[in-house]
Parts: structure tokens; C-alpha cells; sequence
């Protein structure tokens, strides 16, 4: 096992709109490049099996669980993560707002992964139904809320794209 | 005093103030902890519900890369533990805990090795070097099926596998069942969970060069937490400082103390380097405590005409292999004693019986023990209409204990007040906003048809916030019952509130402001919270049994009044009038009928830093510090209700509908009460429908071991909560709260159940289990069309 790992590649990315340049372990997660080697430690890893979504981070413009990618495979890759997303360090963006607005949070750990979930959702859906709503946000475990303000949160995004048309 | 120019921040939907850090990816949570030459720590667990360890060889891992020491149970003896519950009930017989395993395992998932190595990569590999020769044993995962003779016997200080025997007795149960005209009888069982916090647990330790240990942890009792690995690993408490950062959910589970949080600090102070853990979430599912677990019997003494004249209701809590912290008074005090929930039942016999099991042990989980008593209560009253064939509101409302008999001690109990309530008022809110007339003609209607449509309703009453302290010992809770709040005004007349609640998702830095601030009347922007550490926090229990507000809000309501008192004799010298004689409102200090100027509460506070201006023998300074015991303990209430359809073809459960009426006394922040209510209806749905821990009952084995297996609901799964409320004040603390965070958990379940044993009612089915999965339903009807065609 040691000798395998023994051997590091070199991964460049673009995240957040920085380039950098790390080398890592063969088997190193994409999650673990984020969180350990880069500081980004508001990407959060709630399982081990890619159920739970707190890794979401947006990959070459996809929601994508960062746990299900080795960070090799990343190479070359834009990345965006929850603390790329708000415009300037004192305005928030429009999905973090909701968020705020809606109490769509309560312990807050899932909600960087769901409010990455959310970006993804109302870009494939931006007028969506409570139905999609719930069905597309299907990869993500909320504990605390029940979802239930989450959806209110996504509701009035929708709403609010609608009423600007 | 409060005027009307005051403003009210009490029952404002204020946004939270935590949210900032937490939408924007900047939350600190322990793992995001990462200190300067930190070694970490990975676990080896038993494969093996039950075995003899014959040998364990550290030889290999010892030597592998990177890592700094491996260690066996064998090294720990006389070294730290063991440990030890935190709450006995008189009579227990206590099985040993050792913190790791030294010749016996008993669960899947107990700590048997560990390594500590540079990297976490480095120290996973090197578990898998450790090789540990294990003789396996029988095993037994089932409460009823470990008190069997000739059962698997986990402790030889604990014959037939039952640590305690605990009962209740009100009136003349045996005199009701001569009276009444029939008997009826139920079993119900209450499925195992996992609590299941999305920030699985971690512990990090880091010693310092004088001497001191700090220990970050998601703790929601960090003095607790305290005092506990003091004993257990031999450290001064006053050296030891715990601290709790953001925390990822709590739920009861992140409040036991675990063979993790007494190894870091242990090995911190051995290597002389930080030591972290982390636990994955597959280990977290046998690591970290389950809750539930009961199997309940119950008779009930009727009358025709529905009343209930007496229960007789028996208990069996599986509580693992080990107790855990809590965990003989969840099957115990916190069941039994509700087990007539909100009715006149005047004869009651209970017992309860608590049962050691090769699983993981059962401890604490959002109502601990009140679920488990409301769904004895519930599926009982549910059971009488069903069996009578009565409507199931006319049932409850002639049972219910009324208005004017508050505070009621139910069944005679000497330890069981509920000291307020309204149920009839909360019943009729419900009805009216679910629309039950109407719904249940659409029932019949949609029936005719074929389509299978249910009403189910719970109603439920507990207490919270346990106290006051001099009550608890008799049950044997070996901690107080107060909560302790520290105000202090800084020079600017700004103040921080050190609490010793502590949050886990809450938002207790909203709410304890929100109550601060209507007694300091100054604006909410300049007060702020303190939590979760043990060097800035002087004491505390923290957060449990929805006591934050009721014990943690009172004691920062009562120490803001000291300071207001105070600011006041401040106020009259600098007016040079009598303190009697001050008015305080709105931030500012007048003396009413006179031309004296007014002074602001900024100006006082400086003056109490000053002290130029003080009169005879008062103290400089504006600080005061509170340690709340409250006389007595507050009952929420509430009526629950759901709409489902069953397809009957598949067993699958849509819940159309569901709304909740709860009574919580006077309510802090409505948005951020809905959103207790919210996530504790999900998860008693969950429970209800979804989930269940599942062991192999031959050998032991975990089979819900990871998120893959074990059904945590998604968004998709769930309905809206239509959450209400009724604000029926408690007299037992100075604002009148209740406590909430564990309503939708207890009411939920029993709710949901009755909602689709009602569908399902035309095919005769009066009983199932929980969680109601599409097989289990689909099952029970496949059985009932069997059985009706022969």
C-alpha cells in the first residue's frame, strides 16, 4: 500500500478564480484537496458513501459531489466552491440570502453543499415546481430543517427571477 | 419596568444572527480545526457482537509509516477510565466500561486498538496492520429475546441481562379492570434510529506548555464534558478547557461522554502534541449512541363509551452493551412516567425494564424516552376508537385532562406535574386548519373508489428542562438542573451574555438576545453571545431536553434584571435622587415629575467603570452573573394531524398533508420555533415510515452500517409542515416558555402511524410496526386480501 502511494502527481486548478498547484496522493479525494491542502473547509464531508451532498461543489460549471472525484481527475478543472459564491466579502448571494431570509438553515453544515444543489437547480429549472424543487434536491441531507424552508428559500429565488423577466 | 415606548424584541421573527458565517462557508467546525504539529488518531472496532479477545498484535502497525504509538486495552488498564453513566437509577447493577476493549468485546463497532500517526491516511493504514485473534461468542440483539433463560449473558454482575427494574403506580389499576366492561391489549415496537447529525462527531486535544488542556469537541454540554474527562482521565478540571465551535446537530447524540473524547486527551498529554479524531460516518453508525429501542405491552381498562379507567403498560429499552451516559433513565422516568399522556387515567402500573444487548449502546435522542411514552399513550387511545369504533377526536377529547385541572399530576404521580395546557383549544385550532369534517368525508368518498386515504392524529404533553437540582437526586441524574447566564456591560453600556447553553443549530445567539434585550431595553445590535467554552463560560448543563429556553432564556432574563436593578442605584447617584424614585425605559433613566435630565444606559455603564459617582457602598462594575434553579418544569402540549394516501399496489405512503398545532408558552422567535417544529415532525416521520437500525439477530452484525442502508429522508420524501401554535404561558420560570425542540419528534410518530393504519382500515389492518416501508404495508394488505378471500 505504502509504495503506491509513495508516487504524487501534481494537480493544477482554477478554484474560486485562483490557480494553484498542488501535489497529492494518488488516492487523494477531490474533498480532501479542497478542505486540507487549499483551506476551503466550507465544503463539508457528511458521510462516506456519496449520500449526504455536503461536498457539492461546482466543477466546469456542474454540481458535483466532491467526495466521487479523485483529485487527480480534477486536474485542469474550474472550480467554484461556497466561499467563491458571494460577490464580495459583505454581500451575499442571492441564494445565501434566501437562505437567510427563509431560516432554510439550522446547524448550517449541510447548507454549503445544498446551497451549491440550489445554484445547479435553478439553473436547470428557473421556474421550477415544489415538486422538482424537492426531486432535484434529492442528493442533499438536511437534518434540521425537515427541508421545509429550503423549499420556501428556493420558492422565492423562482419568484424573484420570474418578477425581474 | 417596561413602557410602550420600549421595543419588544420577544415574538419577532427575527433573521438569525448566526447565519452569515454559516451561508458563506466560513462556520468552524472541529474538523475545520487544523493546529500546528497535530498527530490524529484512527480506531480499530471489533468486527464481532460478541467475542473473547485471545491476542492482539500491535507488532506490525507499530512499525509502519508515520506512525507514533499503538496502543491496546491491555496498555490502558489503571491508566484512564472507565467509564461511567452519568445517570443511575437506584437499584442499577453497572456493567463495567472499559474506554477500549481489553478481553471481551460486546458490540460491532467497540474499541479494541488505536493508532496515532502523522497523517490520518497514515494511521487508517496502520489499523489495518493490527492483528487481533478473537474467539466469538453467541450474541443477542433483541430486548425480549436477551432476557430469555438461557440468553447470551454480556456481564456477570448483570444476571439475565436487565440492569434495572423501575415502576410506577397511581390508584388501583387490577380495581379498574374489575370495572370495566372491556380489556384491550397492544405491542408495539419502537424502532432503533440513528440520530444521524450531518458533522459526524470529532474530537481534537491540545496541550499547552502550562500545564492547561484544551479540547475542542461538538459538545452540547461542554462543562459537562468537563467535569467527565477530568474524572475519567485524571486531569485537574481547572486545567482542563473545553471547547465547543459551531456545532453540525446534536439531536442528544453529541452529549454522552465516548471512548474518543477521554482517548485524545489522553494521548494529547502522552505525546505532548495535539491529537485529532474523526469519525467517518460509517463508524458513526457504530460508534456513536442509537436511540429508541423499545418494546412496550400494553393493557388498557375500557369502557364502552370510550373512557379509560386504567393502564397497565410494560417496558423493555434496549440499551446496548454498555450503558451509555443517560441511559437508564430513557426506558424509565422518561417513558413510563407518560405513559397516560394527555389523559385522566387514574390507575396506572407500569414497569420498565432495562436490557443490555450486543448492539450499539442506546442513549439520548430528541425526546429521549417521551416519544417512546406518547406512543404508548397514542397508539392506545387510537386503539380504544378503532376497537369501539368511535370517531378517534370524540375519544381524546373525553379523555383529556381539562382546562381547570392544570397543574395535574397524572395518575396520583408525585414526580409527574404538567404544570399548564389547553389541549381542547389546541385540538380545535388543529381541526379547523386541517379541515377534519371536511377531509373525512373525503376519506369515505374517495374509498368508494379505491383509493386509500387516512386522517391520523396525535396529541402529546411532557416536561422539559429537568429540575429543580434537590428533585434530581432521587432518580439518580448526577448533575443540577439549573442553567447559568453571565451579563456583562462593558463601558459603552454594550453587553455580552456568556451562556452556559450551548447551540447546536438553535440559534440561541438570536434568541437568548432577543429576551436580554427586551429586559436591558437597549437595541439588540449591541448584545452579543457567548457559548461553548469553559474558560469564558463560568458554568453550566447545557442544551437538552428543550431546557435553552425555558433554564438557559430565564437565567439570562434574571441576570439582565440584576443588571438593571444595579444600573439603576448607579442612575440615582448620578442623578442625586433615591433609587426608588429612577424610571427605567428605553435605554434611559428619568426620574418622573421632575425637570432632572434623563441619563442613558451608556453613560451609566460608564459611570460603573468610573466610579466617580457612586453612592456608599456600591461596587464598581456592571456584571452580574446568575445560576437559574427553577421551582419547577414546564409541559408543552400539542395536537398533531396528517393526511396520507396508500397505494395500495405498492405500500407507498404520500402524505398529503400535515399540520401541527403546538403549545409551547410564550414563543421567543416564531420563524426559528416553526423551524423546531419542522425538523421534528421530519424526523418522527422518519421514524414512522423510514427509518430503523436493522442487526442481524443471528450474529450481531450491523446491517444499516452506512448512509447507503439507512433511510434518512431527502427532501422528496417529506411534505410541508403547516406548523401553529397556542401560547398558553408556564407559571414555572419568569417568560413563560416551555420548551420545543423535542415537540415534533414525540408527536410525529404515533401521528403518522395512525394516519395510515386509518387508510388501511377497509382492509381490516389495525396493527403494524413501525417504520411502515412500502413492503411492510404492501405485505399487510397482500395478507388481508388472503385472508378475506378464504
Amino acid at each position: 500500500m505504502a509504495d503506491i502511494d509513495a508516487k504524487r502527481h501534481v494537480v493544477t486548478i482554477e478554484i474560486n478564480g485562483m490557480r494553484k498547484a498542488v501535489s497529492v496522493e494518488a488516492r487523494k479525494l477531490l474533498v480532501h484537496l479542497i478542505r486540507d491542502d487549499l483551506g476551503l473547509t466550507g465544503t463539508h464531508i457528511g458521510c462516506d458513501t456519496s449520500q449526504c451532498g455536503a461536498c457539492t461543489v461546482d466543477i466546469d460549471g456542474q454540481a458535483v459531489k466532491s467526495c466521487t472525484v479523485l483529485a487527480v481527475m480534477a486536474d485542469g478543472a474550474s472550480i467554484t466552491t461556497i466561499e467563491g459564491l458571494s460577490p464580495s466579502a459583505t454581500r451575499l448571494h442571492p441564494i445565501q440570502a434566501a437562505f437567510h431570509e427563509h431560516h432554510a438553515l439550522q446547524c448550517g453544515f449541510c447548507t454549503p453543499g445544498m446551497i451549491m444543489s440550489v445554484r445547479e437547480l435553478l439553473k436547470n429549472h428557473p421556474n421550477p415546481t415544489e415538486a422538482e424543487i424537492r426531486h432535484d434536491l434529492a442528493g442533499n441531507i438536511c437534518r434540521c430543517t425537515g427541508y421545509h424552508n429550503i423549499v420556501r428559500a428556493v420558492e422565492a429565488l423562482a419568484s424573484e427571477a420570474r418578477n425581474h423577466d | 419596568m417596561t413602557d410602550a415606548r420600549a421595543i419588544r424584541y420577544v415574538g419577532q421573527s427575527l433573521r438569525r444572527r448566526e447565519d452569515f458565517k454559516l451561508i458563506t462557508g466560513k462556520g468552524r467546525y472541529v474538523d475545520d480545526i487544523k493546529l500546528p504539529g497535530m498527530l490524529h488518531m484512527a480506531v480499530l472496532r471489533s468486527p464481532h457482537a460478541h467475542a473473547v479477545i485471545n491476542r492482539v498484535d500491535l507488532t506490525e502497525a507499530a512499525a509502519a509509516p508515520g506512525v507514533r504509538l499503538v496502543l491496546s486495552g491491555g496498555d490502558l488498564v489503571g491508566r484512564i477510565g472507565p467509564i461511567v453513566p452519568n445517570w443511575i437509577i437506584p437499584g442499577t447493577k453497572v456493567p463495567v466500561r472499559p474506554v477500549v476493549a481489553v478481553d471481551r468485546v460486546r458490540f460491532v463497532g467497540e474499541c479494541v486498538a488505536l493508532v496515532v500517526a502523522e497523517k490520518l491516511t497514515m494511521a487508517y493504514d496502520a489499523v489495518g496492520l493490527i492483528d487481533v485473534d478473537y474467539e466469538p461468542l453467541p450474541a443477542v440483539v433483541d430486548e425480549e429475546a436477551a432476557t430469555r433463560d438461557g440468553a447470551p449473558q454480556l456481564h456477570d454482575n448483570v444476571p439475565n441481562n436487565i440492569t434495572t427494574v423501575f415502576k410506577v403506580r397511581g390508584g388501583d389499576y387490577q380495581q379498574a379492570a374489575r370495572e370495566a366492561d372491556q380489556i384491550i391489549r397492544l405491542r408495539v415496537v419502537n424502532n432503533r434510529l440513528i440520530p444521524t447529525c450531518m458533522e459526524t462527531r470529532a474530537v481534537i486535544a491540545d496541550p499547552s506548555a502550562d500545564g492547561t488542556l484544551t479540547v475542542y469537541i461538538p459538545s452540547q454540554v461542554p462543562h459537562m464534558h468537563r467535569r467527565w474527562i477530568a474524572e475519567t482521565v485524571g486531569i485537574p478540571e481547572h486545567l482542563l478547557r473545553i471547547v465547543a465551535p459551531d456545532i453540525g446537530g446534536g439531536f442528544g447524540a453529541k452529549m454522552h461522554l465516548y471512548p474518543e473524547d477521554l482517548l485524545c486527551p489522553y494521548l494529547a498529554r502522552e505525546l505532548g502534541a495535539p491529537v485529532k479524531w474523526w469519525e467517518s460516518r460509517s463508524e458513526s453508525h457504530q460508534s456513536t449512541s442509537h436511540g429508541r429501542a423499545h418494546t412496550e405491552t400494553i393493557e388498557a381498562a375500557i369502557r364502552d363509551d370510550g373512557t379509560i379507567l386504567g393502564m397497565r403498560v410494560e417496558t423493555s429499552g434496549n440499551v446496548g452493551a454498555y450503558l451509555s451516559n443517560m441511559a437508564t433513565g430513557g426506558p424509565t422516568v422518561n417513558t413510563i412516567n407518560y405513559g397516560t399522556g394527555t389523559y385522566r387515567i387514574a390507575n396506572y402500573e407500569a414497569v420498565s425494564r432495562v436490557i443490555v444487548t450486543n448492539t450499539v449502546p442506546v442513549d439520548a435522542y430528541r425526546g429521549y424516552g417521551r416519544p417512546e411514552g406518547a406512543y404508548i399513550a397514542e397508539r392506545t387511545i387510537d386503539a380504544v376508537a378503532r376497537h369501539l369504533n368511535l370517531d378517534q377526536v370524540d375519544v381524546r377529547r373525553k379523555n383529556f385532562i381539562q382546562r381547570a385541572d392544570f397543574p395535574y399530576r397524572p395518575y396520583g404521580s408525585m414526580g409527574v406535574i404538567f404544570d399548564s395546557g389547553n389541549y381542547q383549544g389546541c385540538l380545535d385550532k388543529a381541526l379547523e386548519a386541517f379541515d377534519y369534517a371536511g377531509r373525512r368525508g373525503e376519506c369515505e368518498a374517495l374509498r368508494r373508489s379505491g383509493r386509500y386515504r387516512g386522517i391520523g392524529m396525535a396529541a402529546y404533553t411532557h416536561m422539559c428542562g429537568m429540575a429543580p437540582s434537590r428533585r434530581l437526586a432521587t432518580s439518580g441524574f448526577d448533575r443540577g438542573g439549573w442553567e447559568s447566564a453571565r451579563v456583562s456591560i462593558d463601558s459603552s453600556g454594550r453587553a455580552t451574555i456568556y451562556s452556559g447553553s450551548m447551540s447546536q443549530g438553535h440559534g440561541h445567539v438570536t434568541s437568548l438576545s432577543q429576551i436580554a434585550a427586551d429586559v436591558l431595553q437597549i437595541p439588540i445590535e449591541n448584545i452579543d453571545v457567548v457559548q461553548g467554552d469553559t474558560r469564558q463560560v463560568q458554568a453550566g448543563h447545557g442544551t437538552f431536553n428543550s431546557r435553552s429556553m425555558a433554564v438557559g432564556g430565564s437565567s439570562v432574563h434574571v441576570s439582565s434584571g440584576r443588571i438593571v436593578v444595579k444600573a439603576k442605584r448607579i442612575a440615582a447617584g448620578m442623578l442625586e435622587v433615591d433609587e426608588k424614585d429612577v424610571f427605567y425605559s428605553a435605554g434611559e433613566f428619568s426620574v418622573p415629575g421632575t425637570d432632572i435630565r434623563p441619563v442613558t444606559f451608556g453613560k451609566v455603564a460608564r459611570m460603573a467603570y468610573v466610579g466617580h459617582k457612586l453612592s456608599d457602598g456600591l461596587e464598581p462594575g456592571l456584571d452580574e452573573t446568575v445560576f437559574y434553579d427553577p421551582t419547577g418544569m414546564g409541559s408543552p402540549s400539542g395536537i398533531h394531524l396528517a393526511y396520507v394516501e396508500v397505494d395500495p399496489e405498492t405500500g407507498i405512503v404520500d402524505i398529503i398533508d400535515y399540520v401541527a398545532v403546538d403549545d409551547v408558552g410564550t414563543i421567543i422567535n416564531p420563524l426559528l420555533a416553526a423551524g423546531q417544529i419542522h425538523g421534528g415532525v421530519v424526523q418522527g416521520i422518519a421514524q414512522a415510515l423510514y427509518e430503523e437500525v436493522s442487526y442481524d439477530p443471528d450474529n450481531g452484525q450491523l446491517l444499516t452500517g452506512s448512509l447507503l442502508d439507512y433511510a434518512v429522508p431527502r427532501a422528496e420524501h417529506v411534505p410541508n409542515i403547516r406548523s401553529f401554535f397556542q401560547e398558553t404561558p408556564s407559571p414555572t420560570n419568569p417568560i413563560g416558555v416551555k420548551g420545543i425542540g423535542e415537540s415534533g419528534s414525540i408527536a410525529a410518530p404515533p401521528c403518522m402511524v395512525h394516519a395510515v393504519l386509518d387508510a388501511l382500515s377497509p382492509f381490516g389492518i389495525s396493527h403494524l410496526d413501525m417504520p411502515l416501508t412500502p413492503p411492510r404495508i404492501w405485505s399487510a394488505i397482500q395478507s388481508a386480501r388472503a385472508g378475506a378471500r378464504q
